[in-house]
């Protein structure tokens, strides 16, 4: 598996129309490692990773300033494909979102648009690895023509992870991915995260402190589209040099 | 605190909301049944059509002047459509030259009328008694009406089916739907899919809401001006009549196919992209699936609905005597709705229960059509 180069958010501005979100936002986002970005919700977070796969190009009003770097490249440079990109940068959204279509159908439908797969064998080898990478295989090896929206929400979530894993992405980026599951269903989630990070660059917005304190390597904390602090996890949540993170991790706002 | 008496008033507003609901279902469900008792009532003796057994001379004569062929009593009570066909016979089959036969023949649409016993039925009194005993004696019997569907329109009442005026709909249909479907569906994929929210597709999408709201006439007058005087379509052709139905349809089409891409969920569309699926990759594998019944149900819907469009149709010259069933898209073609109208204004009595049964042909096709969209919308729906 290759993993990226380098990954880096510079100087970042962005606006939905007439009202900035994200104001000079820096990041080194390290390859190889799990980055969470926390804060109140509305501080920008979960637009600032949709910034690393241009996810914000289809709403029509947002605008972007700034470079992100993935690879010694800017993603938003004129010559750069969206759709190239997005098969580099895997993502993985809030709510579970398979599509209306069977187990095998969810895993093989991107590696396919892509040519990455050409046989039924290619396809059968590639569901099996994802499945089993993302912790479901065993799961649901009998029920691979049954319809992915007939799992469970954990399940649900986990295949949508394995959809992605599929394609051999750099760098997964997860929009809040177990705010829609219970505890049980987080925890395996949160597992298969720990297992992932030994291939994949992972991004990950959480509204969980505990979570980003328990996944995560590294951790930005945004306020109001600003970029507060950033650090080690461990050292943001032990001994955080702002007032306004010590304020929010003890749970004083937020 | 002590909600009690209030509890009793709003559950009795309840009960009395509920009342009101049910009387508007009951009140529209009596027109409705009034509607389809009333035409049943009247449409259903069309379906029977009498018939009289008469001696038929075939002599020489009968080669230039047919109504030689039977007695004189008889000439007023047999159907002329009948009389014209026997030289004909007469020349397929040389044989029967200088014999009399006992055949049965179409009765003339008075007979028929006046042996169903409806008022203005035109028969003339001496012939009362004498159509009165052939009926009590078995030489004037009721059939089954199988010329009303296998025959064109006819000045002679008894003559008179839908067959051309089903045959023009049917060709008038297919043409709305191949031009009307997939130009509507299109617009509405690239104005929901592709295009950028700007002024000038904003003002596109008003104009086609106003569309949707115009006098249907106005688009007979449209396709008079565009098809007939521009383009050189023949006049009452079924070409000029579903390309002017098609402009009709279109926009009932593409709203109802924006509404039916709309509510795909978001989500799909996010997974979709999020995993690098270009954007018609996305439209097509994803949202046009997920859409299908509802931009299915939308179609059928608007073309049922120009299917029972008469006015437009008047302009292009469909409401005319059509007697033949058009041969091709270029030929003279009347419809089922202006099939009905022109018979509404006949005055012979036969008509009155033609047009009664026209409409019921009509609204059968309609409801089937309603029917299948809604079994279709059932098969293909999908859930998420």
């Amino acid at each position: 598996m290759t993993t990226a180069k380098n990954f880096s958010i510079q100087n970042v501005n962005l606006w939905y129309g007439e009202s900035q979100a994200l104001y000079d936002v820096n990041i080194d986002l390290k390859c190889g490692k799990v980055t969470a970005f926390i804060g109140p919700s509305g501080c920008g977070k979960s637009t600032l990773l949709r910034c690393l796969n241009r996810m914000n190009d289809r709403i029509p009003a947002c605008r972007t300033e700034g470079e992100v770097i993935l690879d010694d490249k800017n993603i938003y440079d004129a010559d750069v494909d969206v759709v190239q990109l997005r098969a580099k940068v895997g993502m993985v959204f809030q709510k579970p979102n398979p599509f209306p279509k069977t187990i095998y159908e969810n895993i093989v439908y991107a590696p396919r648009i892509h040519g990455l797969v050409q046989s039924m064998s290619d396809c059968d080898v590639l569901v099996e690895k994802s499945l089993t990478h993302a912790g479901l295989w065993n799961e649901v090896k009998d029920k691979l023509q049954q319809p992915g929206t007939a799992l469970s929400g954990g399940q649900q979530q986990r295949l949508c992870i394995a959809r992605t894993i599929a394609v051999q992405p750099e760098i997964i980026l997860m929009d809040e991915p177990c705010s829609a599951l219970d505890p049980i269903a987080t925890a395996k989630i949160e597992e298969l995260i720990d297992e992932l990070k030994t291939e994949y660059t992972i991004v990950i917005v959480t509204h969980s402190m505990q979570q980003a304190a328990r996944v995560s390597d590294h951790t930005a904390f945004f306020y109001m589209g600003k970029l507060i602090e950033q650090g080690d996890t461990q050292d943001i949540f032990t001994k955080p040099k702002k007032k306004q993170t010590e304020d929010y991790i003890t749970g004083r706002f937020g | 605190m002590n909600i009690t008496p209030r509890l009793k008033r709003r559950y009795r507003a309840d009960r009395r909301f509920k009342f009101y609901g049910m009387a508007a279902i009951a009140f529209a469900l009596s027109f409705l049944a009034f509607f389809f008792i009333d035409i049943i009532g009247k449409a259903m003796p069309a379906f029977e059509q009498a018939y009289i057994e008469v001696p038929v001379t075939y002599s020489a004569a009968v080669k230039d002047n047919y109504n030689k062929a039977i007695p004189r009593e008889y000439r007023y009570l047999v159907s002329k459509s009948y009389l014209r066909t026997l030289p004909y016979e007469l020349e397929a089959h040389p044989e029967l030259l200088g014999k009399t036969k006992q055949r049965w023949a179409l009765a003339s649409h008075r007979v028929d009328q006046y042996i169903k016993g409806h008022q203005g039925h035109g028969l003339k009194k001496k012939y009362r008694s004498h159509v009165t005993a052939m009926y009590d004696d078995g030489h004037i019997e009721m059939r089954f009406n199988a010329r009303f569907f296998s025959h064109g329109d006819s000045k002679m009442a008894e003559n008179a089916g839908i067959l051309a005026a089903a045959i023009g709909s049917i060709l008038v249909l297919l043409i709305t739907i191949a031009v009307a479907v997939p130009i509507g569906v299109m617009t509405a994929v690239y104005l929901e899919e592709f295009a950028p929210d700007n002024r000038f597709t904003q003002a596109i999408e008003v104009n086609i809401n106003n569309l949707a709201a115009i006098p249907s006439i106005l688009y007979g007058l449209l396709g008079l001006a565009i098809f007939i005087n521009v383009m050189g379509v023949p006049r009452s052709s079924a070409l000029a009549g579903g390309l002017t139905l098609a402009l009709m349809t279109l926009p009932v089409i593409i709203i109802s196919t924006r509404a039916a891409l709309r509510s795909v969920p978001e989500s799909i569309r996010d997974a979709a992209y999020g995993l690098g699926a270009s954007n018609l990759q996305v439209v097509m594998h994803h949202v046009l699936p997920l859409a299908f019944p509802g931009i299915l149900t939308g179609s059928i819907i608007g073309l049922a609905q120009a299917m029972g469009e008469t006015a437009p149709l008047l302009i292009v010259g469909m409401m005319a005597y059509i007697p033949e069933a058009p041969g091709s898209i270029l030929d003279a073609t009347t419809v089922l709705p202006a099939q009905v109208y022109t018979w509404s204004s006949e005055s012979i009595r036969a008509f009155e229960e033609r047009t009664a049964a026209g409409i019921l042909v009509l609204l059968t096709v309609l409801l089937s059509l309603n029917g299948f969209a809604v079994w279709l919308r059932s098969r293909t729906q999908k859930t998420w």
